[in-house]
């Protein structure tokens, strides 16, 4: 192997952590965001998806060129992050993460919505019947019923943030065990010899895939 | 009227799109309240709000004197006290039978006992283990049944819980329907359109039609009010009390009504027991004199009250037998032939007389 392996174990580390970080935050946020655009009937329904599908169209640099601006000292994110005694987070990991957050959220909020959706308004109904409230109603009967679908957008989440590029060079730049990931190692590497790199990305994100359509062919045989 | 505590007093409104729900109602506490209506009239709208499932329906429910909503103060769906049955039995489909039936009697802190009996009576135990998705669809609306009633609910309400069932299935939870009517000892409020059910399970009768309340009162009054648009549908008829007087060998009941004694075929009863029968307008038809040479076994003597006309030259007549109301739907040619006047006296033959239980 070209790479010296501390730079590659280092971006190893730092890509899963961010991977890692960015799906729990985003399903955090992603299942109550989701819920909202499953069932809510507002107005805001529609510009709200379109802000969160976003991401999947816009040129990453676009997003990084932006968040860049925000993050930046003199920048509204920046202003307030000093404000709370945070400092800048431009090339950083908490400027990366945040970026991660928005970059891969609609791969975590679409499947989520679609599963959401997919919950008839009379399971829910029967439940608050049966004395279930809201809050027990999305433990006791949203959640098992989306689990499928959590486990999708867990996967897609995290396989999506493993794979972006632009967004971090745009944002974090390029440092050695903070914001230097997987992605960015490779390009650095592309003079020198990047095939084992690729071919192990290329062979991670297949592995993923397969997994999913496997769930989702159980899925489909279990509620079919 | 009755004292607050014994009714189930209803005022509702809500307004969809051009649809409007309009409803004032006072149901007692006993017995089984059927809504009656055509689909799209309101009458699921309406149940769905007593059970606080509508957050747009403005108004008060008050249960035996209980508060459940008012204006200014809403207790939502899952603080009231009520047992729903869905038309499509909305079984939680992650959960088994006996997950299903835990489900709102641990939330409920219903008695042990209770979840025993009901599983008792509408034969669940075989099923415990079950799916949902691996029942049939009579299993599944017994199983919504028994999990309603298990919460030790204040009224039942039942959504159309036959109509996603075939004529086979029906038949088969009808006798649980029966169980549930008899041993709940709480109000039911069933809604349905079919005019079969209403006949079989009705005490009282609420009748809707585009969001409003056309008549209400004890079921066999609203039925045979022939005023009424019920009473010209294509399957017109009237419902009366009976009770077997006896059983012949043949399977032929004679039976006691307020019209006169009739004769019906069906399944063996002791004498004294109360059925209810169905007599359909199409299937009675008027003569000036008594014919013994007939094979006709039902003729009663009766006086002719009115006539309606009805679209295709025919005309529905009202008829009184021993103060009883019976119809008759007879073609117009007929009336005249026959120089029908209101006031007279006639005989009435019926070709076929329903029992209902």
């Amino acid at each position: 192997m070209q790479a010296d392996t501390p730079a590659w174990i280092a971006a190893v580390w730092v890509t899963l952590k961010l991977s890692g970080f960015t799906t729990v935050i985003l399903l955090i946020v992603g299942m109550p965001l989701a819920w909202w655009l499953a069932r809510s009937r507002s107005f805001w329904r529609a510009p709200v998806g379109a802000v969160v599908a976003l991401p999947m169209v816009l040129p990453p640099t676009v997003l990084g060129f932006y968040l860049l601006i925000g993050l930046a000292p003199a920048g509204p994110i920046g202003q307030l992050t000093q404000a709370l005694g945070l400092g800048s987070l431009a090339f950083t990991f908490n400027g990366l993460l945040l970026a991660s957050v928005l970059y891969s959220m609609p791969f975590v909020v679409h499947p989520l919505q679609a599963g959401f959706a997919a919950i008839a308004t009379d399971t829910l109904d029967a439940a608050a019947s049966l004395r279930a409230g809201p809050l027990d109603r999305f433990f006791s009967v949203v959640l098992p019923l989306s689990r499928p679908s959590l486990l999708t957008a867990s996967l897609l989440g995290f396989a999506h943030t493993v794979g972006e590029f632009g967004v971090v060079l745009m944002v974090g730049g390029n440092i050695e065990g903070q914001t230097r990931v997987l992605s960015v190692l490779l390009y650095d590497q592309v003079e020198a010899d990047a095939h084992v790199l690729a071919a192990c990305l290329l062979a991670f994100s297949f592995a993923l895939l397969l997994v999913m359509q496997w769930l989702g062919r159980r899925t489909a045989v279990l509620h079919g | 009227m009755a004292e607050p505590a014994n009714t189930l007093e209803i005022s509702l409104r809500l307004v969809r799109g051009a649809f409007q729900l309009h409803a004032d109602l006072h149901l007692p506490m006993q017995g089984t309240t059927v809504v009656f209506g055509p689909s799209g009239c309101g009458k699921s709208t309406l149940l769905r709000a007593i059970a606080g499932l509508e957050p747009a329906a403005s108004g008060q429910v008050q249960i035996a004197g209980e508060r459940w909503q008012a204006p200014q103060f809403r207790l939502p769906a899952h603080r009231r006290a009520v047992g729903m049955v869905f038309q499509h039995s909305a079984l939680l489909p992650h959960l088994s039978v006996e997950g299903n039936l835990r489900y709102g009697w641990k939330r409920a802190g219903a008695s042990m006992a209770l979840l025993a009996q009901w599983i008792e009576r509408l034969q669940l135990a075989p099923l415990l283990a079950r799916r949902p998705h691996s029942l049939s669809g009579g299993e599944r609306q017994r199983v919504a049944l028994a999990r309603a009633l298990v919460t030790a609910p204040k009224v039942l309400l039942l959504d159309e819980p036959l109509s996603a069932l075939d004529a086979q299935r029906r038949s088969e939870i009808l006798p649980f329907l029966e169980t549930v009517r008899r041993d709940a000892g709480i109000p039911i409020v069933y809604v349905t359109h079919a005019v079969e059910e209403v006949a079989r399970l009705a005490d009282h009768l609420v009748l809707m039609d585009a969001g409003r309340i056309t008549a209400a009162g004890p079921a066999l009054d609203v039925l045979n009010r022939s005023d009424l648009p019920l009473a010209l549908r294509d399957d017109a008829g009237v419902v009366l009390d009976a009770q077997v007087i006896e059983c012949d060998p043949h399977g032929l009941l004679a039976l006691h009504t307020g019209a006169g004694t009739l004769y019906a075929h069906g399944p063996a009863h002791l004498p004294g027991t109360p059925l209810r029968v169905r007599i359909q307008a199409r299937d009675v038809s008027l003569a000036l004199h008594h014919h013994d040479d007939s094979s006709l076994l039902n003729l009663l003597p009766a006086a002719l009250v009115a006539w309606d006309a009805l679209p295709g030259g025919q005309v529905q007549v009202r008829l009184l037998a021993n103060g009883t109301p019976l119809l008759a739907r007879i073609s117009h040619r007929s009336l005249d032939r026959l120089q029908l006047q209101p006031g007279m006296a006639l005989w009435v033959q019926i070709k076929a007389v329903a029992l209902l239980v």
